[in-house]
């Protein structure tokens, strides 16, 4: 059979693509449910959408890794200014905001800072002798790396991309090797630190939803709609869900964003338990692929990189399935390669992208070192 | 471990074993992650299916009650005292309104609110929230629901709706009798879980009748399934089940005459009442001036509240149950009956020389000059004083108290009212256990005049002169689901019942004190007794002018025809000056029961000089006084039930006033003629203090007892 199919075909890494055609083509029919049983005005930009990042992500598989790792800290640095920039802008406007227009598309530097950071960490613990990694030049630098961007985030404010960017960062941090004390360390106090975060930190807004999130039957109709509603459309769904456009949470409209951080309950209250399932099945399949890529890396580098890419994506995952289940606040994270929107699909074929570069690296690496 | 303090060669290949490590375990963590999704989503989607199953069927469908249609009010003919008008509604619903002053503005312009009204409206937006709706008006024309349906687009939260409203014919007759409807109120919907009460346009009884049948009159509701989304948009109907009516009640009022007697009473602050003595039917119990219930069932208007709060004739109480008042010489055929019973012949004569010496105290006839020879009739239709003062001190108080119970004074009857007053009927006893104090000569002396602690309501007043007349013991009834009862019971012997028959009619028709009450019907006689009760001390009032609230009640109670008893009653009227403000009155619901056409020329005349009927009246008033009100007026009390409690803790210590000067002998005003100063002078046919009686120029009873001098 391996002569039928072309050989540049063949060597793909379908088991990953697979999962996520099929992920997208499902997140692409529960938008068209969402839409109220229509293609407009959210299922058919998200196939394009789509198409055109995978476009870009192959062409991001090209790269040499010489070139990125030449890269890596002026993408960082562009990417800080872009905050820096979205920062002045809001300034000027007199308000906050996380959109930068350029042209005809609206840019968030914050979505690109998420892959950024583990592309610039990467690139750090690879120049970084390996004597150093138990010193404290291992951690300071990154901190800094790390600490920049979320201060630029959180100004806006966006508790959840700037979290998402701490965790980015203290993962290939993990994995590049600091001693294990550092990070338990780290974790008592933002033990003793979360408290006082919550209250000094957080503005109002972010600590009812995190209150509501507690107990969300103390505000039905304020925070704690939002789970409330959103565990009512997953536990109506049952077993085998309400059938296609037959959901009556999302289609009458007690699912507040059906399209975006709540597409996963509206997928459960249509396809019910055995929807979630596969759903879950999919991002299991194409995270499991990352972490082999990491695992099947040469160097330090690309086994940072892809870790860091892989673990990126799962956050995304794990953080908006909790959430609309009700084990997490809302945070405003969307799922990735289902939810509709422009942003959270760039970051995530970035991803894609960035491991399918990985993956290929890893495949001509043997046949370099043999040359 | 890298993690281990001790120093160790870290080269690339331990960061690998570190990286694989740490990878696995992640891994491992992500695993984990998946298998407590895939958890929660089985415990979410299959263990919970069935509860949140029905959450997103309670989301979704929504089970709105249509109000049943309430059941008539039907008076004795099945002529409705209260029914149904289909009508149109303009309901708020706060939550959606987008500029809460600037629409209700616009509302208020369109149904031509007067300013107070708009202020109230929007103090009643501002303490409401949410999605219950806060009724704006009802009982819409058609083209005010039109002008308000085709400006829907630009009033955002405004909800016109059709369904039905209450509607009284005759209004302001039948205020205290039926009560009025009125929405729900939060301890209504606490004491009876019931969401139709909080269903928008639904109304429950709130007093009278109205609330007495609540549970008869409401019906069941009809259903409309719909489903809706999250704002509360109807997407379709699912189902919808009709209401069924509630059940009519038919009472033994007749509607034509309730409304004539509660018209006739006119300017006055009184009752009537009128019972069929055959059956103990209630055909009336007028109690004015009142309120309109139509438009009590908006809620009541600050204005409206106001201005029934500050009359001080207190129209929104039901003076027929809750007005106490001394009976005065209405109770000496009564005390007659006690008499008799007592063995006392009735023919025996007393001299009345214008007062009484017992021991070394006089008490005073109310004839000063004296009635001369005095025997039981003459002591009746005279209404002698002195008469009765002799013959009670033989017999003593307790026979009298003992009759007047009999005949209803202090009794409450079995009738479905929300309350009525029992009143007083003093005896030794009564008076030890109430003040620890000796009953006294004088307390007799009062009592058998009906003055002193006596009081009685007017329907008792009515049951007392069914049952003088009939001898029997009419029970009164109210609807006519009941049975007529007590006419197997004989009260009182024929033989004397007949006796003081004649008297009472000669009070009327013969050498009487109220020859003025005579019934313009050649072959009906009517038969009465006056009453006048003084409610302060003669150094107070002269009972005839002054402060109204010192003047003399006016009272008289009576059956017709005088020989047949078939009609008996009682008008009461509050500070009337006198018996000369209550009987014409009783002449005229005579005259309507007897030759609806004369009796109605009566009351159009009077009505003439009045301005219009009582509620024409209420109206003109209600404009005037709105008008010159504007914006400034108090809100009146959140609950209806907290206005009618008021009323009646008030009707209980108004009934106390005359209790002040029960502490000694009364002197008895002048009984027969009408009061000094009436607030219509121009009104009543003959001119105040005029001898009524022109048929007995004898009577010796033409003088004014101006030198009301004590009896000591």
């Amino acid at each position: 059979m391996r002569h039928v199919i072309p050989e540049p075909v063949a060597r793909q890494p379908w088991q990953m693509l697979i999962p996520l055609f099929a992920l997208v083509a499902f997140g692409a029919t529960v938008l068209f449910s969402a839409a109220g049983g229509s293609m407009q005005p959210f299922a058919t930009s998200h196939l394009i959408r789509f198409a055109m990042f995978l476009g870009a992500a192959s062409l991001m598989a090209m790269m040499r890794r010489e070139w990125v790792i030449m890269l890596a800290y002026p993408i960082y640095v562009a990417v800080l200014l872009l905050l820096v920039a979205v920062e002045a802008i809001g300034a000027m406007g007199g308000g906050s905001q996380r959109w930068l227009p350029l042209g005809p598309i609206v840019l968030q530097p914050s979505e690109l800072m998420k892959p950024a950071i583990v592309l610039a960490l990467a690139r750090f613990y690879d120049s970084l002798p390996h004597g150093m990694i138990t010193s404290w030049r291992a951690l300071l630098p990154a901190g800094g790396l790390i600490a920049l961007p979320m201060a630029l985030v959180l100004m806006q404010p966006d508790l959840g991309t700037a979290l998402a960017i701490a965790f980015g960062g203290a993962v290939v941090m993990l994995l590049a090797g600091l001693p294990m004390r550092w990070f338990v360390a780290a974790g008592a106090i933002g033990v003793v630190a979360a408290p006082l975060a919550f209250f000094f930190g957080l503005k109002e807004y972010q600590q009812r939803r995190v209150t509501t999130f507690m107990d969300p039957e103390s505000d039905p109709l304020g925070a704690g709609y939002h789970i409330t509603q959103s565990k009512i459309a997953i536990g109506s769904g049952g077993f085998s869900g309400k059938g296609f456009n037959e959901g009556s949470q999302s289609h009458l409209n007690y699912l507040p964003e059906p399209h975006t951080d709540f597409v996963f309950a509206t997928m459960a209250e249509e396809w019910g338990f055995i929807g979630g399932m596969f759903v879950l099945a999919m991002f299991f399949l194409i995270l499991r692929w990352g972490m082999g890529v990491a695992r099947a890396s040469q160097d330090r580098f690309a086994r940072l990189l892809a870790a860091g890419m892989t673990l990126t994506m799962f956050f995304f995952v794990a953080i908006n399935l909790l959430m609309v289940m009700g084990f997490a606040p809302v945070v405003g994270i969307p799922l990735p390669f289902m939810s509709h929107g422009g942003s959270s699909m760039m970051t995530n074929m970035i991803c894609i992208g960035s491991l399918l570069m990985v993956n290929r690296w890893n495949r001509e690496a043997p046949r370099a070192r043999f040359e | 471990m890298l993690d281990g303090s001790k120093r160790q060669l870290i080269t690339a290949s331990t960061l690998k074993n570190a990286f694989d490590r740490r990878s696995f375990v992640i891994g491992a963590i992500q695993g984990g992650v998946g298998i407590l999704l895939a958890s929660r989503m089985a415990y979410l989607a299959i263990a919970e299916n069935e509860k949140y199953r029905t959450e997103s069927e309670s989301n979704r469908v929504n089970l709105s009650l249509i109000p049943p249609r309430r059941g008539w009010i039907l008076d004795r003919d099945g002529a409705p005292l209260a029914s149904n008008r289909a009508d149109f509604r303009v309901d708020i619903i706060p939550e959606r309104l987008a500029n809460a002053d600037r629409t209700i503005d616009q509302l208020g312009e369109l149904l031509n609110f007067e300013p107070g009204r708009i202020a109230e409206l929007k103090q009643k937006i501002e303490q409401t929230r949410g999605f219950a709706p806060v009724e704006v008006a009802s009982g819409l024309d058609y083209e005010q629901f039109a002008s308000i349906s085709v400006r829907l687009p630009e009033l955002q939260g405004v909800v016109t709706q059709r369904g039905f409203s209450r509607f009284y014919p005759t209004g302001p007759a039948v205020g205290h009798l039926i009560g009025f409807v009125g929405p729900a109120s939060a301890e209504d919907y606490e004491a009876e879980r019931n969401p139709l009460l909080i269903t928008p346009g639904f109304k429950i009884g709130k007093d009278g009748l109205e609330k007495q049948f609540e549970q008869k009159l409401r019906g069941i509701p009809g259903a409309r399934r719909v489903e809706v989304t999250a704002s509360g948009r109807i997407v379709r109907d699912l189902e919808t089940r009709e209401d069924v009516q509630g059940n009519p009640i038919r009472l033994t009022i007749d509607g034509p005459l309730q409304d004539y007697a509660a018209r006739r009473i006119g300017l006055e602050s009184g009752s009537v009442v009128v019972m069929d003595c055959l059956t103990g039917d209630v055909l009336c119990m007028a109690s004015m001036p009142s309120f309109d219930p139509n438009s009590f069932s908006d809620g009541i208007g600050s204005v409206e509240y106001k201005m029934l709060r500050e009359d001080e004739r207190v129209p929104l109480r039901n003076k027929v149950l809750k007005g106490l008042y001394p009976p005065g010489s209405t109770v000496k055929p009564m005390v007659s009956m006690a008499l008799m019973e007592q063995g006392i012949d009735r023919h025996e004569t007393v001299h009345c020389g214008g007062g009484l010496r017992v021991g070394n105290r006089v008490f005073g006839c109310w004839n000063r000059r004296g009635h001369g020879t005095v025997d039981m009739a003459k002591g009746i239709y005279q209404s002698c004083d002195v008469y009765f003062y002799a013959m009670a001190q033989r017999v003593g108080m307790d026979p009298i108290a003992n009759m007047a119970r009999r005949c209803g004074m202090g009794q409450a009857f079995e009738l479905p009212v929300l309350s009525q007053f029992y009143g007083t009927v003093p005896d030794p006893a009564w008076k030890l256990k109430k003040y620890g104090r000796e009953w006294q000569t004088f307390d007799t002396v009062n009592a058998t005049i009906g003055q002193g602690y006596m009081l009685a309501n007017p329907l008792q007043l009515a049951v007392m002169a069914s049952r003088l007349a009939t001898g029997k013991h009419v029970e009164p009834r109210l609807t006519l689901d009941t049975k007529p009862r007590g006419f197997s019971e004989v009260d009182i012997p024929f033989d004397h019942v007949d006796y003081v028959r004649h008297a009472m009619s000669d009070v009327v028709n013969g050498p009487g004190t109220a020859g003025r009450a005579r019934l313009p019907i050649s072959d009906v006689l009517i038969a009465g007794k006056t009453g006048t009760a003084q409610v302060v001390s003669l150094s107070k009032s002269n009972g005839k002018s002054g402060p109204w609230k010192y003047r003399d009640h006016g009272l008289f109670i009576f059956f017709a025809p005088f020989d047949k008893p078939r009609y008996a009653g009682a008008v009461v009227i509050e500070h009337g000056g006198g018996s000369g403000a209550a009987y014409p009155i009783a002449r005229d619901v005579m005259t309507f029961m007897f030759d609806p056409q004369k009796g109605l020329e009566q009351l159009h005349a009077f009505e003439k000089q009045w301005g219009g009927t009582a509620q024409q009246r209420l109206e003109a008033k209600y404009a005037v006084y709105a008008a010159a009100a504007g914006e400034k007026i108090a809100p009146p009390p959140r609950r209806d039930e907290d206005i009618f409690d008021q009323v009646e803790a008030e009707a209980r210590a108004a009934a106390t006033q005359s209790e002040e000067i029960a502490n000694d002998a009364i002197a008895p005003r002048p009984d027969p003629f009408t009061s000094g100063t009436p607030r219509e002078p121009q009104l009543v046919p003959t001119a105040s203090g005029e001898p009524v009686t022109p048929a007995q120029p004898s009577a010796p009873f033409a003088s004014q007892p101006a030198t009301a001098g004590t009896t000591q």
